[in-house]
């Protein structure tokens, strides 16, 4: 198991240089000049040139590449152009709110999809079944900023339920209303992904001939599916939801600008505005190395729970 | 001829009819992309005004019987604004998803055929450009290109290319040890005519259902790029956009982003259903099942 570990661990090594390294590459795709691009036409020369200087864009190509690389490895994100603060503290003032939006999203997506998916699964190409099924489709159909507005309409707009602004707040009971409309937009894109998931995942061990032999002794429908069914189902559903991670990230960003909701969303969408390139780049490092990092995670929950894995290999 | 192994036989057209009909909700899906392409291709046609024709005394009115979905903020048709706009959402959806899996595609063959360290080289760049959230790299590219058409295509494609290595690499390794392509070696074919000739079309069938799904993404994160503000720019009609100019007005004129809204989600919608019925059909291990 140790072996495994430290196997996979160095096997993220190359994943996280070879990210590095496009994202160096794609910040340099930007057409023309970055300086020129940043501070407009009018800008003086000496002006472009001490921002070419500050950028480290006046070094050649490799000594750019490798100071990057060093800075991303220490640590060192850069300071956003716009603010004069390290992109890094920029992260950490948001993230909490992200995370709490996230993690919402996620027990609402396991609370509501597990059930559903099993339910699908036991009424396979039944009416219960192909509900189910449409309703997930149309649920992952969506882009997170689409169902976002149509709730706001619904439940802030007519309704008048919850707040249409979700920003922060002390008081306990108006902090969860503010979260309630966004967890729940999120919460349901999720739920669809985890009933698929859960679905497909429970037909296949349906299908298994311990399930026959358990029903054949006698086992009730309701532990069969509990303890014999689900909890062998469930080690696919945990690696696939991992790698939705993604997605949720993607449409957690789309939430956050639908509700007005501080987090990396808005952080990002200022940065495109104010074409703050550099916390652009450290954005999308961050985002990536976080990715990556619940992708290794994933795999060492699943090479845990299951003991047919071999860590041998 | 000297005499060769019969490669496995194509997938029947009538096999498919038979698994579409199976899934009969399949065909709501086809009969919903044939309208929304039609709309598209008769946009100028179907439409009751232009849609750029700006009316200040017509501003922000709801739907009625001269304009069916209403007027956005500068008095332009909603309903025409919407056929127009699928014109985009389905150009770029197209030829982004077609560019990824030509790019996609070729690398997954040419990976899968020649092994080794070309393998992994490609295997080890289509993890990281998976490890990249669709959305965000979309828009890390669109914002360092800048917004365009062509721009966008691109954005998109790139963050699909990844899927159709996968896609296309896993059947040609397979492939690669099977007696038909053996005995193409044997006869002195080259690896060029092996892959596109004997290995490729039978894998285009894995390929196609995969792009169809990828369109429906594509068709997503182009709607979110230009809701963030890095699509086509305006006044070129995009559903995507119309819903960004329309939530400014949300609180007075709902029928400004509810109907975008509902043309995205029955395209992606559609596709996405059509998508899982084709993957039921080719997907040998549901294929007979029932």
């Amino acid at each position: 198991m140790i072996r495994y570990v430290i196997r996979r661990l160095l096997l993220a090594i190359p994943t996280l240089l070879a990210m590095l390294t496009m994202v160096f590459v794609l910040v340099r795709l930007v057409p023309g000049d970055a300086a020129v691009s940043m501070l407009g036409d009018q800008a003086s020369e000496q002006a472009l040139d001490a921002l070419r200087a500050r950028l480290g864009l006046d070094q050649p190509i490799h000594v750019q590449y490798l100071t990057f690389l060093g800075d991303m490895l220490r640590g060192d994100f850069g300071t956003s152009m716009s603010s004069g603060r390290s992109v890094l503290s920029e992260v950490w003032q948001v993230l909490p709110y992200t995370l709490e939006l996230t993690a919402a999203a996620m027990v609402i997506g396991v609370l509501f999809g597990l059930p559903l998916g099993t339910f699908a699964a036991l009424y396979r190409n039944r009416w219960p079944d192909y509900t189910t099924r449409l309703l997930s489709l149309t649920g992952l159909s969506f882009p997170g900023f689409v169902s976002g507005i149509l709730m706001l309409l619904a439940f802030a707009v007519w309704l008048r339920w919850l707040p249409v602004m979700s920003s922060a707040s002390s008081d306990p009971l108006t902090h969860m209303r503010n979260l309630a409309l966004p967890a729940l937009n999120l919460g349901l894109i999720m739920t669809a992904y985890i009933t698929r998931v859960t679905r497909s995942s429970m037909l296949n061990v349906l299908g298994e001939d311990f399930i026959r032999t358990a029903r054949a002794k006698g086992v009730r429908p309701g532990p069969l599916v509990m303890r014999h069914a689900l909890r062998n189902a469930l080690i696919p559903i945990v690696t696939v939801v991992g790698l939705y991670f993604g997605t949720l990230i993607g449409n957690s960003v789309l939430t956050e600008i639908v509700f007005t909701r501080p987090g990396l969303g808005k952080l990002i969408l200022g940065a495109l505005q104010s074409r703050d390139y550099t916390l652009l780049q450290g954005l999308m490092v961050i985002f990536a190395a976080f990715v990556i990092l619940v992708n290794l995670l994933t795999d060492l929950i699943y090479a845990a729970v299951d003991p047919r894995v071999s860590y041998a290999k | 001829m000297t005499a060769m192994p019969a490669p496995p036989p194509a997938r029947k057209q009538s096999a498919l009819l038979a698994t579409l009909n199976r899934n009969r909700l399949s065909w709501v899906g086809i009969g919903m992309l044939a309208v929304i392409f039609a709309v598209a291709i008769f946009a100028p046609l179907l439409s009751p005004h232009d849609p750029l024709q700006q009316n200040i005394l017509h501003r922000l009115e709801p739907p009625s019987a001269e304009f069916w979905l209403g007027t956005d903020s500068y008095g332009r048709d909603v309903l025409s604004r919407l056929f127009h706009g699928a014109r985009i959402s389905l150009t770029i959806g197209f030829l982004a998803v077609l560019v990824a899996m030509i790019v996609g595609s070729t690398l997954g063959v040419l990976a899968g055929y020649i092994g080794g360290i070309f393998d992994q080289v490609v295997m080890g760049i289509v993890d990281v450009m998976l490890s990249f959230p669709t959305l965000l790299l979309g828009l890390m590219v669109a914002a360092m290109l800048g917004a365009s058409l062509e721009n966008l295509i691109i954005a998109i494609a790139i963050t699909e290319t990844a899927p159709f290595v996968r896609v296309a690499r896993a059947p040609t390794i397979a492939m690669k040890r099977q007696d038909f392509v053996e005995a193409g070696r044997a006869l002195g074919f080259s690896p060029g005519r092996i892959m596109g000739v004997h290995i490729l079309p039978n894998i285009l069938s894995d390929i196609v259902v995969v792009a169809s799904l990828w369109m429906a993404s594509a068709i997503r994160t182009e709607a979110s790029l230009s809701f963030i503000g890095l699509g086509v720019s305006p006044p070129t009609p995009t559903w995507g956009g119309m819903i960004r100019e329309g939530f400014e007005n949300i609180l007075s004129a709902w029928w400004l982003v509810v109907f975008p809204s509902l043309a995205i989600l029955l395209t992606v919608l559609a596709l996405n259903i059509l998508g899982d019925a084709l993957r039921d059909a080719i997907d040998p291990k549901l294929r007979g099942e029932e």
